[in-house]
């Protein structure tokens, strides 16, 4: 049994690539190092156990889709809907993402350390103790949170350069909370913004010092900052729109 | 609310025949809308919340019960229909959006009921199926292009074509998908063990699959759809085969929204989410914003099942019904079901489920032409569903080009369901649709599965028998064969879209 395995995927097909990644997890490697990584979409695809996967060079799409346990680790960037109805496990990315990042994800952590594209944590959905979490650390872009139904988003921007619009479009579970002022012309309908309590501050306190771990941040300055959280301004959006024959 | 337009003319009117009437009560007890009650020594009866269900009569052992539809009449108006009226009256009302529940009561012509089968008679003789076989074995899933053949080291030929993942059906008829919330456990478990009796397959729905449905998980499609409800990588390595809904005939173009009053604790666990929360599923798929998505969402769920499971897609059947299938057979999906417009439904605006979409007639036909044209009809399996109503239409689905046919609400009616349209209630007497405990026990598995199984083989009887009549001995010789189907007071544009020709032709 080894402990560490290299997998070269260069000119790879995604296919065998995941084939011989999901061989060495059940063979029991504890840790797989994916090297010449290039768009190969799908890497982690309903992979179970607790292995880390280093990925070097830049995944495809659907990274980590219905994946159930492991750890992958992206040196650079990621292409769309990383951690798409993930279960169990986390994905941490050195870089940014695309479209649609933890799209559905319904438990696990995605920790994106730039930028991610739109649609962002949309339709996170939690239950019981199953609460997924996505970490930005730069910006987010419009419809951040859409249709969300449960879990935890956080928003860092640090570089000052979030202009996100319609912000939880159809929000109705879970939370997004965004560091600095949001403007409530940024609201979608549906959302709302309350004050960040206490309670809320020592609850996202150990995601912080988890992300900032991960990416060789200093914690302090982000767990003492101003945030802005948003909620559902309703839990039943649509409640009001229908009648019965 | 308060409005100026008092109460609607009463829908149904229930009556109770006193000479016959016993005063055994079981009206009382079987009603769960709460039209029958005691006050003193008299069953009384409130008619405005019957619903039709039939249930009091069924159950009341001395037909005493009588129940009428619309005893007052409006004054009669061929275009301010009843309905039509009554929609403005609940709309100045209210405000809102009219849900409905079953399928379309717009009353336009069933193109099954214009299509004649043939019969052999002097040129071919027809099949005997008590004395020859007739083959109702269906595969569903890609078939290669063509066979490769090699010689292994004995000098023996084998097949060095590697096929793609089929399911084996023993009739093409199949239960259609119908969520765990929409429709009670029971009533799910009822036809799971009618689908594994017969050797065909069942849909969950989107509701996510109930632990009490995985003795039978080989015999169930597990649904994706855009909620991704009860959706994880162990959901999708039980089922057998895998659809992605994209769109339903009862309601093309939007998505579904099951009311936070109907998850249960049950329901939640089953579908993942907190009780009591709104089960939003979105129009579109929010991974598929284009077909180029679609492909990578099939793949996507390939990939994690290994390449081992068939993957459906389901579409309504709208305009464009022939290029969306053509774009959804390039996408590696396995099968492509085709929801007509009078396809069930347990919730849908009114207006969407009367006039959008086209019938499923229609869409097979051309859906086969157009995937036969593009030399893509291998690459997919066709699946009918929307109003398949009996075995005629089952076997009419195929001539004009399907593999096999879903059925929904047959089954449920197989189940006692008297299609009284009130499934947004939740109080089923039938136990069917609703998750009232005490209603879901009145529907036992063991009877109710017998009687979907008796269904299934009273209808792949008839097939047989259809089949032999035309002389044809296998199914696959049926499909597609639009030889064998002659329009009866169908126009020409319309027997062109079919490729069917008139009857005498």
């Amino acid at each position: 049994m080894r402990q560490l395995v290299t997998i070269d995927a260069k000119g790879m097909h995604y296919t065998p690539l995941n084939r011989e990644i999901r061989k060495a997890v059940e063979d029991g490697a504890q840790e797989v190092v994916v090297k010449n990584v290039l768009g190969q979409r799908f890497i982690g695809d309903g992979l179970r156990g607790n292995a880390t996967i280093h990925i070097y060079g830049v995944p495809g799409g659907d990274l980590a889709m219905f994946m159930s346990g492991p750890t992958i680790i992206v040196h650079g960037n990621a292409d769309h809907a990383p951690g798409n109805t993930m279960d169990a496990g986390k994905v941490v990315i050195h870089g940014s993402a695309g479209d649609a990042v933890a799209h559905s994800m319904r438990g696990g952590k995605v920790f994106v350390r730039g930028d991610i594209g739109y649609r962002g944590g949309i339709h996170m959905k939690q239950y019981e103790t199953q609460r997924p979490v996505l970490v930005v650390g730069g910006a987010a872009r419009t419809f951040l949170g859409e249709y969300m139904a449960g879990g935890l988003l956080i928003v860092l921007d640090l570089n000052g350069t979030m202009k996100a619009r319609e912000i939880g479009s159809g929000i109705h579970g879970g939370e997004i909370i965004i560091r600095g002022d949001v403007d409530d012309a940024c609201l979608a309908a549906g959302a709302k913004t309350v004050p960040l309590t206490d309670e809320d501050r020592e609850r996202i306190v150990p995601v912080i010092r988890e992300f900032s771990g991960d990416f060789g941040l200093d914690p302090e300055p982000l767990i003492n900052a101003d945030y802005t959280r948003i909620v559902p301004a309703s839990a039943r959006p649509f409640a009001g729109k229908y009648t019965w024959e | 609310m308060s409005s100026n337009l008092g109460s609607m003319p009463l829908r149904y009117r229930v009556t109770i025949d006193r000479e016959r009437c016993m005063e055994c009560e079981r009206c009382i007890e079987n009603c769960s809308y709460g039209v029958f009650w005691k006050d003193g020594n008299r069953i009384m009866i409130n008619s405005r919340k019957c619903t039709a269900c039939h249930r009091c009569l069924a159950y009341c052992p001395r037909d005493a019960i009588s129940i009428e539809e619309h005893p007052c009449d409006y004054r009669s108006h061929p275009v301010w229909t009843r309905q039509i009226r009554e929609a403005i009256y609940n709309q100045a009302r209210t405000g809102k959006i009219i849900l409905a529940a079953m399928g379309s009561v717009a009353d336009l012509p069933v193109i099954f009921d214009h299509l004649m089968l043939d019969a052999s008679q002097v040129t071919t003789p027809p099949t005997d199926p008590l004395r020859e076989p007739v083959e109702l074995r269906t595969y569903l899933g890609k078939k290669p292009s063509k066979l490769d053949i090699r010689k292994n080291s004995r000098g023996d030929i084998e097949l060095a074509t590697d096929l793609a993942p089929n399911l084996m059906l023993e009739t093409p008829i199949m239960l259609g998908h119908m969520s765990y919330g929409a429709i009670s456990l029971n009533a799910q478990i009822s036809m799971a063990r009618a689908a594994k009796e017969m050797g065909t397959y069942m849909g969950t729905g989107e509701g996510g699959l109930h632990a009490g449905l995985y003795p039978y998980q080989d015999r169930m499609i597990v649904q994706v759809a855009s909620g991704r409800f009860g959706v994880n990588i162990d959901y999708l390595e039980r089922g057998a085969a895998i659809e992605i809904k994209l769109g339903q005939g009862a309601k093309p173009g939007i998505g579904g929204h099951l009311t936070g009053e109907k998850v249960s604790k049950d329901v939640s666990r089953t579908r993942m989410i907190p009780e009591g929360s709104d089960a939003i599923s979105p129009a579109p798929h929010h991974d598929i914003y284009g077909i180029e998505d679609l492909s990578q969402l099939v793949r996507a769920i390939k990939e994690a099942t290994e390449w081992k499971k068939p993957v459906f897609v389901k579409i309504a059947a709208v305009n464009n019904t022939a290029e969306n299938v053509a774009a959804v057979a390039r996408s590696s999906a396995d099968a492509i079901v085709i929801d007509g417009f009078r396809g069930g439904t347990g919730a849908a605006p009114r207006v969407f489920r009367d006039h959008v979409g086209i019938p499923i007639e229609v869409a097979i036909a051309s859906a086969d032409r157009e995937l036969c044209n593009q030399g893509l009809r291998n690459e997919v399996s066709l699946i009918a569903c929307g109003s398949i109503r009996e075995s005629a239409d089952a076997i009419k689905a195929i001539a004009l080009g399907a593999d096999a046919v879903y059925i929904g609400t047959a089954a449920l009616a197989a189940m006692g369901c008297r299609v009284c349209g009130n499934c947004y209630q939740g109080l089923c007497p039938w136990g069917i649709a609703t998750q009232r405990q005490d209603l879901v026990q009145r529907l036992d598995p063991d009877v109710a599965s017998k009687q979907v199984a008796n269904l299934i083989h009273a209808w792949t009887m008839e097939i047989t028998e259809l089949m032999g009549a035309a002389g044809i001995n296998s199914i696959e010789s049926l499909r597609g064969n639009r030889e064998r189907l002659r329009g009866y007071m169908l126009d020409e544009n319309l027997l062109n879209v079919l490729d069917v020709k008139p009857i005498g032709a």
